[in-house]
């Protein structure tokens, strides 16, 4: 008997399986009944980028706001000049980056794709931003690799206010309007300020393996 | 003072063995204290202990024997009350469950359940006693015990008695929630754990600066008293009863008798 | 690992004379509990949402091999492979299988309490191949050959200066001068130790906090980013789970992830959450070209049919241990196997035998502030109260405890008797304690008067004096 059988076998004898159980199951998946959303993530736009802002910098990102994409080569050069850092980017293969004026600095040097392991900074777009405790969504894809938001020691993220929510749930609503009911990209990065560890005595270390910096330059594309 | 807000009751005193065999004042300060609430006190001869040992040990069957004899005992009472919070936990959260699938005694133990209080949340929550007519000179501190504290909520009720007891002032200790390694028989049977855990509780103590160590529960007062004595620290420790009640001629608990 | 939970109180002996593990176990008490108090507390809904939480595992686990299957099926459909595995030594040997058909050598590991249970480390290594932990706290416990401490800090019970030495000693390629004193330092150090081995590994295993039965996705939850760059880089991530971590969707992951930062570290929330499906695809500029989920079963089935059901609703968070004032008196090491505190008291005999580890669920005071910040409710006191049923009635509890309770029982259960022989015990005590008021002796009493003194009794009991005063109230 394989590994298989015997336990779902051992499973249905434990749980006294019966027939008909399937369709309470199906009927629970597909219902996304919600559980208790916390109030102070259901807010009106404005109010819930602000929240947004506020949570990402208590989870130690930054964040600054630009009126327009045509602003964010200028807020990125900006970002890592006032960091020392140089004016080198790993940017995701996406045309909405691609079609930003980066002419407009000619200091920095822009390449596109993966991470590697000597990139200093990176650039990538988020899916949603997630007011309730301002956490980001990255979804992985032709024109988002993962490395990106990993290897690093800077990663610095482009969102739009529209793309501001409340709670988590309705970013996962977000994916499911945009994936179909049971497809998923690779990999939903939820991401809440840099990289951190508090592994020796408790004392809090941002920068453990992933970004040290998590910087989000936000557009107030008037949502 | 007491003011009398709940109509007469009788009360069955559920004394606890530990109170009835090493420190039966505090049954006595429980009884006027009772009685100042308005209830008529009687503390029947049938009951012994509650079982409390044997079930925590594993023993089921002298834990249902010893229910069924409690309950038995009490059945006849407006209100069970108990100067222990872990008793009267072990009445009104466990005898349920122990008998639950005991169809003679399933309903009698959800009856006597709902019946039964510890003593001062008894006096608080049932009988709106709001302060008490007693005087203690100096500063005291008090220690949650366990089962009280998370079974029963017990936390301001105390707190409320004790702020009218003229001359008295109450300093909080920290982790005043925490375990003082007692537990029954664990302190016996982990000893060592126990005493570090003690050894915790006396230090939090002696931080609180007070010179008089309260409690609801006097498996706990023992055992933090029996440390207290052993490492030479000044403090008393007496059941929190004796103090409501104006009860403190009695040495307190560990102290020389004087003769 | 070889567990050592026989040696119970010989383990916490020496634990707690250890004055730099005493001084570690003080960074718990006083650093988790504030802080999951604070987040508790600045959110009105938390214990609504426990409520939910719990809600959500009693209902999975009623339906667990219904969403499994459905998970199964969501895993395959994204191009992952899923391998059942009845006990650790199957789940060692598919992910051996693994491994050994793609020729790894370096193999990166997140943290995962189910590598841990299964051993996998030793195991890899016997066969050549090189596991590296790569959360800080794991790789440190690696370089020490310990097992973790702590299931969500496993090197909380140490200092930082005895991590500078170990690293001092391990990473011989660093200048000997080097400052190393402060955490900054350190954590630079592994970072830069690891980043290497992050690049250069062949396979990534990973556990998974969750399963959604709805996505056949598996999702982490970390801080430090090392469980995205294990999973991200090798060419084949393997993600070992077992098989209660399944929930139904995403909504029901949205629930408790409101819970599980808060009640393990206090954080509003961790700051990776990764939910991962199957491999790259074609389109995908990175990730790795095989997704392997090992399900292990390894005596969960049959918890799952009995009295310690609720013990798989755990969602390892730490927040028990974090409370327990026997885990702050003794660590975790000191219960021999891989689940310290109370979830390994309830846990630990599930899974290697009550016989091997009968001194845990006794080893409680059942103080209860476990269940009270349990964010899934789960009636600890009450499950470790189980297994002390079941040593009692198979006859394992101690012959002195037995005999000591039988003795007490006979006598409780006959009240005159009780009343009349307790009350001359109690008058003979009285008169002898009188004089001091305390024993700092007792024949049979060693157990306590060890630490402390035992106060004596007044003399004669309630009943006693009782039966006298309704004597003198008679008409």
């Amino acid at each position: 008997m394989s590994g298989r059988d015997a336990i779902l076998g051992a499973l249905r004898r434990s749980l006294k399986r019966q027939a008909g159980d399937d369709a309470a199951v199906e009927a629970r998946l597909k219902a996304y009944e919600r559980g208790p959303v916390p109030a102070r993530a259901q807010l009106e736009p404005t109010a819930q980028v602000d929240l947004f802002q506020a949570m990402a910098e208590e989870h130690a990102a930054s964040l600054t706001r630009v009126a327009s994409a045509q602003e964010v080569p200028g807020a990125v050069a900006a970002y890592l000049k006032a960091h020392n850092l140089p004016q080198r980017l790993r940017a995701a293969p996406d045309p909405e980056l691609d079609a930003l004026p980066w002419e407009t600095q000619s200091l920095l040097t822009v390449e596109r794709g993966r991470a590697e392991a000597e990139d200093t900074a990176s650039l990538t777009g988020a899916f949603a931003g997630i007011a309730e405790t301002g956490t980001l969504m990255l979804l992985s894809g032709e024109d988002a690799p993962t490395t990106l938001n990993f290897l690093p020691d800077t990663h610095i993220v482009l969102l739009k206010a529209s793309q501001v929510v409340g709670p988590y749930e309705e970013a996962w609503d977000l994916v499911r309007a945009k994936f179909g009911p049971d497809a998923m990209p690779r990999t939903v990065n939820m991401i809440t300020g840099p990289s951190r560890t508090a592994d020796i005595e408790q004392t809090i270390q941002l920068g453990a393996h992933g970004p040290r910096r998590l910087h989000i330059v936000l557009i107030e594309d008037g949502a | 003072m007491p003011k009398e807000i709940a109509p007469p009751a009788r009360v069955g005193l559920f004394v606890t063995c530990l109170v009835d065999l090493m420190r039966p004042s505090v049954g006595f300060a429980a009884v006027k204290l009772l009685e100042e609430a308005g209830c008529a006190v009687e503390a029947p001869r049938a009951q012994t202990c509650c079982g409390q040992p044997a079930y925590n040990s594993g023993d089921r069957a002298d834990a249902q024997a010893l229910a069924r004899q409690t309950i038995e005992a009490f059945e006849g009472f407006d209100y069970v009350v108990a100067p222990s919070g872990s008793c009267a936990a072990m009445i009104r959260e466990h005898y349920p469950a122990l008998l639950a699938k005991d169809a003679a005694w399933s309903a009698r133990a959800e009856r006597l359940a709902v019946r039964t209080y510890e003593l001062i949340s008894f006096l608080s929550d049932v009988r709106g006693v709001t302060g008490v007519a007693a005087r203690f000179e100096g500063a005291v501190t008090y220690h949650d015990g366990c089962s009280g504290l998370r079974e029963l909520g017990i936390q301001a009720q105390p707190r409320q008695l004790l702020a009218s007891v003229q001359g008295l002032s109450l300093k909080e200790m920290p982790d005043a929630d925490v375990c003082c390694g007692f537990g029954g028989t664990f302190c016996v049977k982990f000893s060592d754990i126990s005493n570090t855990m003690v050894g915790d509780k006396i230090a939090s103590i002696e931080k609180s600066g007070a010179r008089t160590l309260l409690a609801g529960e006097l498996g706990c007062l023992m055992n933090m008293a029996g440390k207290l004595k052993r490492t030479g620290v000044q403090v008393e420790a007496r059941h929190v009863a004796e103090v409501l009640a104006g009860m403190t001629d009695e040495p307190a608990i560990g102290e020389a008798g004087g003769d | 690992m070889r567990s050592t939970a026989h040696s119970f109180k010989d383990n916490a002996k020496a634990a707690m004379a250890d004055p730099q593990l005493r001084r570690a176990l003080d960074n718990v008490k006083t650093g988790f509990i504030g802080k999951r108090a604070k987040a508790a507390a600045r959110l009105p809904e938390f214990e609504a949402l426990r409520d939910a939480s719990r809600a959500i595992k009693v209902h999975t686990l009623d339906h667990l091999d219904l969403y499994l299957e459905r998970y199964e099926k969501n895993v395959l459909a994204a191009g992952g492979h899923v391998h059942w595995c009845e006990s650790a030594a199957d789940a060692r040997a598919a992910v051996l299988e693994i491994c050994q058909r793609v020729g790894a050598k370096t193999v990166t590991k997140g943290k995962s309490m189910i590598c841990e249970e299964i051993a996998l480390n030793e195991h890899l290594e016997a066969e050549g191949m090189i596991p590296v932990e790569t959360d800080l706290g794991e790789y440190i416990i690696q370089l020490r050959h310990e097992p973790p401490s702590h299931i969500i800090a496993p090197a909380v019970h140490l200092t930082k200066d005895a991590i500078e030495a170990d690293f001092r000693q391990a990473h011989t390629q660093f200048p000997k001068d080097r400052p190393l004193s402060e955490p900054r330092h350190l954590v630079d150090e592994a970072r830069q130790v690891l980043r290497t081995r992050f690049l250069e590994a062949d396979v990534g295993i990973t556990g998974a906090n969750f399963l959604i039965a709805e996505t056949g996705s598996s999702v982490i939850v970390t801080n430090e980013g090392n469980g995205d760059l294990t999973q991200v880089i090798p060419k084949v991530h393997i993600v070992v789970a077992s098989l209660e971590k399944v929930i139904p969707n995403l909504c029901d992951l949205s629930t408790i992830l409101r819970v599980l930062a808060r009640s393990a570290t206090g954080q509003e929330f961790s700051t990776y959450t990764t939910v991962s499906s199957g491999p790259k695809r074609p389109e995908d500029p990175d990730g790795p070209e095989e997704y392997h989920v090992i399900l292990l079963d390894n005596g969960r089935t049959q918890m799952l049919g009995n009295e310690f059901r609720e013990v798989l609703h755990c969602i390892r968070c730490g927040a028990c241990m974090n409370h327990c004032p026997v885990y702050h008196a003794i660590g975790g090491h000191a219960y021999g196997w891989v689940y310290p505190g109370p979830i390994g008291a309830v846990l630990t005999p599930g899974l290697i035998g009550i016989e091997e580890a009968g001194d845990l669920p006794n080893a409680s005071s059942f103080c209860g502030r476990c269940e009270s910040v349990c964010p899934m409710r789960i009636p600890l006191p009450k499950l470790m109260r189980h297994w002390r049923e079941r040593e009692f009635e198979r006859r394992l509890t101690p012959a002195p405890v037995r005999y000591g309770l039988a003795a007490w029982a006979f006598l409780a259960r006959r009240p005159a008797l009780y009343h009349w022989l307790l009350g001359l015990e109690m008058r003979v005590l009285g008169a002898l304690g009188r004089r001091k008021g305390r024993f700092a002796w007792l024949p049979f009493a060693g157990g306590w008067t060890r630490h402390r003194d035992f106060p004596a009794p007044q003399g004669k009991t309630f009943q006693a004096l009782w039966a006298e005063r309704q004597g003198t109230r008679a008409p």
